[in-house]
């Protein structure tokens, strides 16, 4: 075969098990660390990016609990100042970056292509590459913290404390650069997420078929698309007022240093909604399973995922309500920052009348969801008194914020991501979690959770400034702290248990099979774990529940899973239409390669050297990045891309 | 539109007039120095009852939603524990759920976004001309107070304690002098920072004498857990006396010791301390004219006792690691002659 075949009308057809084998040769990776290295399964880079996440969620977790030591008592010193600024700046920019967004993008690379019914994501090179920055990123901003030089100026790191006059250790340059490095990973992990659900779904999935948890990782991911180049503009700006001397954020040369919080809040805020509308909508896809109905009020949801976000582009200055802005331009974020939980609310009752209107089987899992939406609800009302303007100048940097963003980052980002796990372990892996060691798990957690962060509530109306390495007796927050810091350890210890659960599970866990959970999507459809190509052939989707159809009735229409387009002519999946999802194309997909590990490696060099100054290092890379960039983008004849191959 | 704001100056009053007739309360809350449960000022009051007011709110929603889940999962609860047995159906009725409660919900959020505007314009300017303006810069890690005056004999600099007459409204400029820092004094004022590079106004009242404690609020390096500024305020005549005081040049020193120690000042700690009528006078650390007048040193990390003032002088890093004050190699008697030295400006 000379020339390719992308014109023809592919063969509606049922899989027989000798086309099984031929599908399997196709997509399956190599064994070893060619295939390690090579990989552009999406499900492999999924489990990756989760398993990666969850160490970074242990290390953020050990640092936390060093810190409670340290705060369990005022005027103790187990650490000195510097030390603890590294570690809460550490914390917070490995739970934010390094966990959060990683976490959910791992779920949703693994799912995606799974719920769309497709076999891979649009561009998996560009999935694996995304992989590889993120662990190189991470590396690079933990080689820092290493030796002594990890950020010290908060995960938001304010000018002119992070500026060379101020802060003349290698910490900044790290920081900077480190988050320059992983902003690209994001920006192609985004792309790559929107132009998966635009053009790779199955025939017949209508944008009204999506999944909740799509809608939460499309807006998000279009958020991050717009916003990540704000905060990358901002470190650079600043590495190069560290470097060489440039004014952007100098006082005493005209600089502003307000110029920086606005980049960094307009990028900010709307990623705290990016590490969330994910989460959010694995709750809505899967709680609904376990009261055995659809969600109320599908429609309402995955408009206010959207709203949410587009209101979550002008609330960035209530971080900044101090800075000493003109009151009437304060009062209009205060009042976007109130009505922003309007959609948030449609999701919380929509949860609430799932259950009132379900009949709800009590899982490990459904206890992490259901448990979200009053976690999700107390970290809601604590946002919104935030919202407020002049209760925010007395709020602001104590610790009633402190209480406030974890019960949004854990409630809503770890307890689902949890649940999650719960819910989807056994499509990953084949088997089931322990459910008693599960319902363990949960309540050590959500026990551990509220006694540490539900009194520190009252920490912060009790006046506790934030981010201090220790405090003064007398001030009515000395057996707050010691509550606080006991709960964190009973909240790792929960973690724990997860982990235990995990291990074990993995060797002695259940069996699972295709559907466990009798759940309605399409990634219940296949094997558990799902073979390389996913489905046999691409099904067609006919609702949004293609496993609940003949139950609940809603139209003759029924999905056809397993008579379909029988796409083996090398890696291949359809490519369909934006709205509609009708059939448009076949895209060929690329093979298993070695480019995105190669050019990660190339940028890594690239980052160090500018770190180090070794110019002619970051000349080497420089000309490396661009060389593996020519050799993935090469046009290949298998792909299509060379001039034969579309003119048969 | 005079009655709703007549609603509202109601409202302002009668949430803390009602929590402070709870007497245990009352005294509960006075255990708690930088608590904003409580104020003492006419821009403190609205934003207490608001606070308060939003509290209440918040409560209540999580009451509601926690109850109506815990109540559904278990009036709801499927008997079986195999999911499979339990059948799929879509039972009808839900929507009403997110008409009731979205509704509910944006009246709420409403009524407070009203709310907080209203207090918002309330608390915008001082109710009568400031009486006094104040400009105090923030400084790795204490505060500078300058007053200010159209009489220049009578503009005078002081640090971390900041004297006010009780009862009037004071203005103040805030200035930063090195990185970000944010003022606060939770009794009577909410936060804001002092930014280099440009000078921000607030005003605040307290309406009866006393000590309001307000630590830095925004992350400004090593020693930020160290930054506390004191408002101290005074009886108006009481006041004036204090500034009238602190014009004064120190005194001279009594004894030999007390020499002695002003000599070591002068050549240990001159360049960076000022003390009017020596030669002492740097400026880019605390003023001491007249330090025994101050409560605390190091911007309240210590009680300003002599055994505080030796430990300090002898060994500022130990203290408070990674201040701007270097550890002079004093010999214990010379640590001893110039604490008995800064033991006279008072």
């Amino acid at each position: 075969m000379t020339t390719l075949d992308i014109e023809r009308r592919p063969e509606i057809a049922k899989v027989s098990e000798a086309e099984r084998a031929r599908l399997l040769k196709i997509w399956e990776t190599r064994p070893g660390l060619a295939g390690f290295l090579s990989t552009v399964d999406h499900k492999e880079i999924g489990l990756r990016y989760i398993v990666t996440a969850f160490i970074f969620l242990i290390l953020g977790g050990a640092e936390a609990l060093v810190m409670r030591v340290q705060l369990a008592r005022p005027e103790q010193s187990l650490l000195t100042p510097e030390q603890y600024n590294q570690l809460f700046s550490m914390h917070g920019m490995t739970m934010i970056f390094l966990y959060a967004l990683p976490v959910l993008s791992g779920f949703s690379n693994y799912l995606w292509p799974l719920l769309l019914g497709a076999r891979d994501m649009a561009f998996p090179r560009l999935n694996a590459f995304s992989y590889w920055i993120y662990v190189a990123a991470g590396i690079f901003m933990y080689a820092g913290f290493s030796i002594g030089a990890g950020p010290n100026d908060g995960w938001f790191n304010y000018v002119p404390y992070a500026s060379r006059q101020f802060n003349p250790g290698m910490n900044m340059d790290f920081y900077a650069l480190g988050m320059i490095f992983l902003g690209i990973s994001t920006s192609v992990g985004a792309a790559n997420f929107i132009v998966t659900v635009l053009r790779t779904r199955a025939p017949g999935m209508s944008i009204n078929r999506l999944p909740i948890l799509i809608w939460g990782t499309l807006t998000a991911s279009a958020a991050n698309i717009l916003v990540v180049p704000a905060v990358s503009l901002a470190f650079f700006l600043l590495w190069m007022d560290r470097q060489f001397g440039t004014h952007f954020f100098d006082v005493a040369n005209g600089g502003q240093p307000l110029l920086w919080q606005h980049l960094f809040w307009i990028f900010g805020h709307p990623w705290v909604y990016a590490i969330v509308l994910p989460a959010m909508g694995m709750v809505s896809d899967g709680l609904p399973v376990f009261c055995r109905r659809p969600i109320v009020g599908y429609t309402p949801v995955a408009l206010s995922t959207v709203a949410t976000m587009v209101l979550g582009f002008g609330v960035w200055v209530h971080h900044m309500f101090a800075t000493g802005m003109p009151n009437l331009a304060l009062s209009f974020f205060s009042g976007a920052s109130i009505v922003i939980a309007v959609p948030s609310a449609v999701a919380v009752f929509a949860w609430l009348a799932t259950i009132w209107s379900g009949r709800p089987v009590i899982t490990t899992a459904f206890l992490f969801f259901a448990s979200m939406v009053a976690l999700f609800v107390i970290g809601g009302v604590s946002g919104f008194m935030t919202g407020s303007l002049p209760v925010d100048w007395q709020l602001t940097d104590t610790y009633f914020v402190v209480a406030h963003l974890h019960y949004v980052l854990i409630g809503i980002n770890v307890f689902p991501v949890v649940g999650a796990l719960y819910f989807w372990f056994p499509k990953f892996t084949g088997r089931m979690l322990d459910e008693r060691l599960g319902q363990l798990n949960f309540w050590t957690m959500f026990v551990g959770f509220n006694v540490a962060f539900l009194p520190m509530h009252l920490t912060g109306l009790w006046g506790m400034p934030r981010r201090v390495y220790t405090y003064p007796e007398g001030m009515g927050w000395d057996w707050l702290n010691l509550i606080t810091s006991a709960g964190s350890f009973l909240f790792a210890l929960g973690v724990l248990l997860l982990i235990v659960n995990i291990a074990v599970s993995l060797r002695r866990g259940k069996f699972a099979g295709a559907n466990p959970w009798d759940a309605p999507t399409l990634e219940w459809a296949v094997p558990s774990p799902p073979p390389p190509y996913n489905f046999d052939v691409i099904p067609h989707v006919a609702s949004r529940h293609p496993l609940w159809e003949d139950r609940l009735e809603e139209s003759e229409a029924r999905t056809s899973l397993t008579e379909g387009y029988l796409l083996d002519h090398g890696r291949e999946t359809i490519g369909t239409t934006p709205m509609d999802g009708d059939i448009d194309l076949i895209l060929k997909m690329p093979e298993d390669s070695y480019a995105p590990f190669a050019l990660t490696v190339a940028v890594a060099a690239f980052f160090v050297a500018l770190l180090l100054h070794w110019w002619w290092l970051a000349a080497a890379g420089g000309l490396l990045t661009v060389g593996a960039i020519m050799v993935w983008l090469w046009p290949e004849h298998d792909l299509g891309q060379t001039a034969d191959a579309g003119h048969d | 539109m005079r009655r709703i704001e007549r609603l509202f100056r109601t409202l302002y009053f009668a949430v803390p007039a009602v929590l402070w007739s709870v007497t245990p309360l009352q005294c509960a809350l006075a255990d708690f120095p930088v608590s904003y449960l409580h104020g003492n000022g006419s821009k403190a009051y609205p934003v207490v009852s608001l606070t308060w007011g939003l509290l209440a709110i918040s409560f209540i929603v999580i009451v509601i939603v926690g109850a109506l889940l815990t109540w559904g999962i278990i009036a709801k609860r499927a008997r079986a524990r195999d999911i499979a047995a339990t059948p799929v159906g879509r039972s009808g009725g839900g929507t009403q759920w997110l008409i009731w409660g979205t509704g509910i919900s944006t009246v709420a959020l409403f009524g407070s976004l009203v709310w907080t505007v209203a207090v918002l314009a309330d608390i915008n300017g001082p109710p009568s001309k400031p009486t006094v303006t104040i400009e105090i810069t923030g400084q790795q890690w204490w505060w500078r107070a300058r007053y200010l005056s159209d009489d220049v004999s009578r503009i005078v600099t002081t640090a971390n304690e900041i004297h006010i007459p009780a009862g009037q409204p004071v203005r103040i400029k805030l200035i930063g002098a090195d990185v970000i820092h944010s003022f606060w004094v939770p009794a009577l004022t909410g936060k804001t920072d002092t930014i280099p590079g440009q000078t921000n106004t607030m005003w605040l009242e307290a309406d009866k004498p006393g000590i309001y404690r307000g630590p830095c609020t925004e992350y400004c390096g090593a020693q930020h857990a160290h930054m506390t500024a004191f408002v101290v305020a005074d009886p108006p005549d009481v006041f004036k006396a204090w500034w009238d005081g602190q014009i004064a040049p120190a005194s001279a020193p009594a004894d030999e010791q007390e020499a002695r120690g002003q000599v070591g000042f002068v050549f240990h700690c001159g360049a960076c301390h000022t003390v009017r009528g020596t030669e002492a006078g740097g400026t880019v650390a605390p003023e001491l004219t007249h330090l025994m007048t101050r409560k605390t040193i190091a911007a309240g990390t210590l009680d300003n006792i002599p055994s505080n003032l030796a430990g300090w002088i002898a060994n500022p890093q130990g203290v408070k690691p990674g201040t701007n004050m270097p550890a002079p190699g004093l010999s214990g008697q010379e640590v001893a002659d110039i604490t008995a030295y800064l033991e006279t400006l008072r």
